[in-house]
């Protein structure tokens, strides 16, 4: 799958054919497939992120459950869901409320695990197309996991964060709805690994980004941050503050940058051949 | 307004405006190239903290538990050039199996 992530330069149509199959058992929203001049396509996007259909189901099931134990209205649970689409501000936002917790504490936990989307936003700003209604409509299927597989060895293809964000969507609203309507009769996802899925994914999309010294300070910086938050700070902080691990950019003159592009270029073309 | 609706469209409202920001507004100016640079980095040190939180983090502790398993198992897989599917589907296998025991 991280080959067809990798992918710039298309691949046998046979491949093609099997993805199609593949995409409309899984029930993938049907949509027009065009080739982009930059390569990337909506259906590379919802190949990429099939693996992680289950897993964003179970979830999405799970919050459903959960909210409906804490007495959200089933209404609310969905409209949270299609409007919020970010599962870990919406657990918290549960648990909080669900804890005897004010309003405010819950809005200020679930808004400080969403600020995270500030940086993530601004850096993938440059690929979103068109005017600001298409641009606001298709920054809302930013999520982790849209983001981090758009992310093509630092740079980011609109057509793989939409097609991946659009998948997901449905999963998680729909995950919600079955959650919802079924109530606790549903297993713990935790019991089939579900939550070790998602570590999991964003090392494997880490790996893929390793390629400059700069790149793996920067790693090691924001995960040594986050680490050392989690017990001092409110969730979400962690995160938000590991942004700072970027700043490492500012140590080197560009031209050590740009020289470590092209090895970087050339282990991506290798993971695609592999 | 029960809390619950409260809670529900002010993080609706402003979720939806932290995501649409950067897009709408930064929109297609380039940025410096020091600070595309600069930006280019958010994605690792992102990621980073994503793994940390995501597989060492418990509300406000950090627990080494199936999870971390998991993760240790995904990280042979990658150095392996497993495929992402492999990774991830190793990486839950190996909790749910330790969970089960």
């Amino acid at each position: 799958m991280l080959a067809s992530v990798a992918d710039e330069t298309g691949q046998a149509e046979s491949r093609r054919e099997a993805g199609r199959a593949r995409e409309t058992a899984a029930g993938a929203p049907r949509r027009e497939v065009r080739p982009s001049p930059r390569g990337g396509r909506y259906r590379d996007g919802v190949r990429a992120v099939a693996p992680l259909v289950p897993a964003v189901l179970a979830f999405g099931i799970s919050f459903g459950v959960l909210a409906r134990a804490a007495g959200f209205p089933g209404a609310a649970s969905l409209v949270m869901s299609a409007t919020t689409f970010a599962g870990s501000a919406q657990f918290a936002v549960v648990s909080v409320l669900g804890a005897g917790g004010t309003a405010a504490a819950a809005i200020g936990a679930a808004v400080l695990l969403n600020a995270r989307y500030g940086p993530m936003g601004l850096a993938a700003a440059h690929v979103f197309e068109g005017g600001r209604l298409r641009r606001f409509l298709e920054s809302q299927l930013l999520v982790d996991e849209s983001w981090a597989l758009s992310n093509r060895g630092g740079r980011f293809d609109r057509h793989v964060l939409v097609g991946a964000g659009a998948l997901l969507y449905v999963g998680w609203v729909g995950g919600s709805a079955i959650g919802v309507a079924a109530g606790d009769r549903l297993g713990d996802p935790a019991t089939l690994g579900l939550d070790a899925a998602f570590p999991a994914l964003f090392l494997a999309l880490l790996a893929t980004q390793l390629h400059s010294r700069h790149a793996v300070l920067a790693a090691l910086t924001g995960g040594a941050i986050a680490l050392v938050l989690v017990p001092l700070t409110p969730a979400g902080v962690p995160v938000i503050a590991a942004t700072a691990g970027c700043l490492v950019g500012l140590t080197r003159p560009a031209r050590a940058t740009e020289r470590r592009r092209a090895p970087r270029a050339a282990a991506v073309a290798r993971e695609t051949s592999s | 307004m029960s809390a619950v609706w409260l809670c529900v469209l002010a993080v609706g409202l402003a979720t939806v405006a932290i995501k649409a920001a950067g897009p709408v507004l930064a929109g297609d100016r380039d940025l410096p190239e020091r600070a595309g640079r600069v930006v280019d980095l958010v994605a690792p040190a992102l990621l980073a903290a994503l793994v940390a939180t995501n597989a060492l983090a418990t509300d406000d502790r950090i627990v080494i538990d199936e999870r971390a398993a998991g993760l240790g198992v995904a990280a042979v897989a990658i150095l392996l050039r497993a495929p992402l599917l492999v990774v991830v589907i190793a990486a839950a296998a190996t909790a749910a199996l330790l969970r089960a025991f």
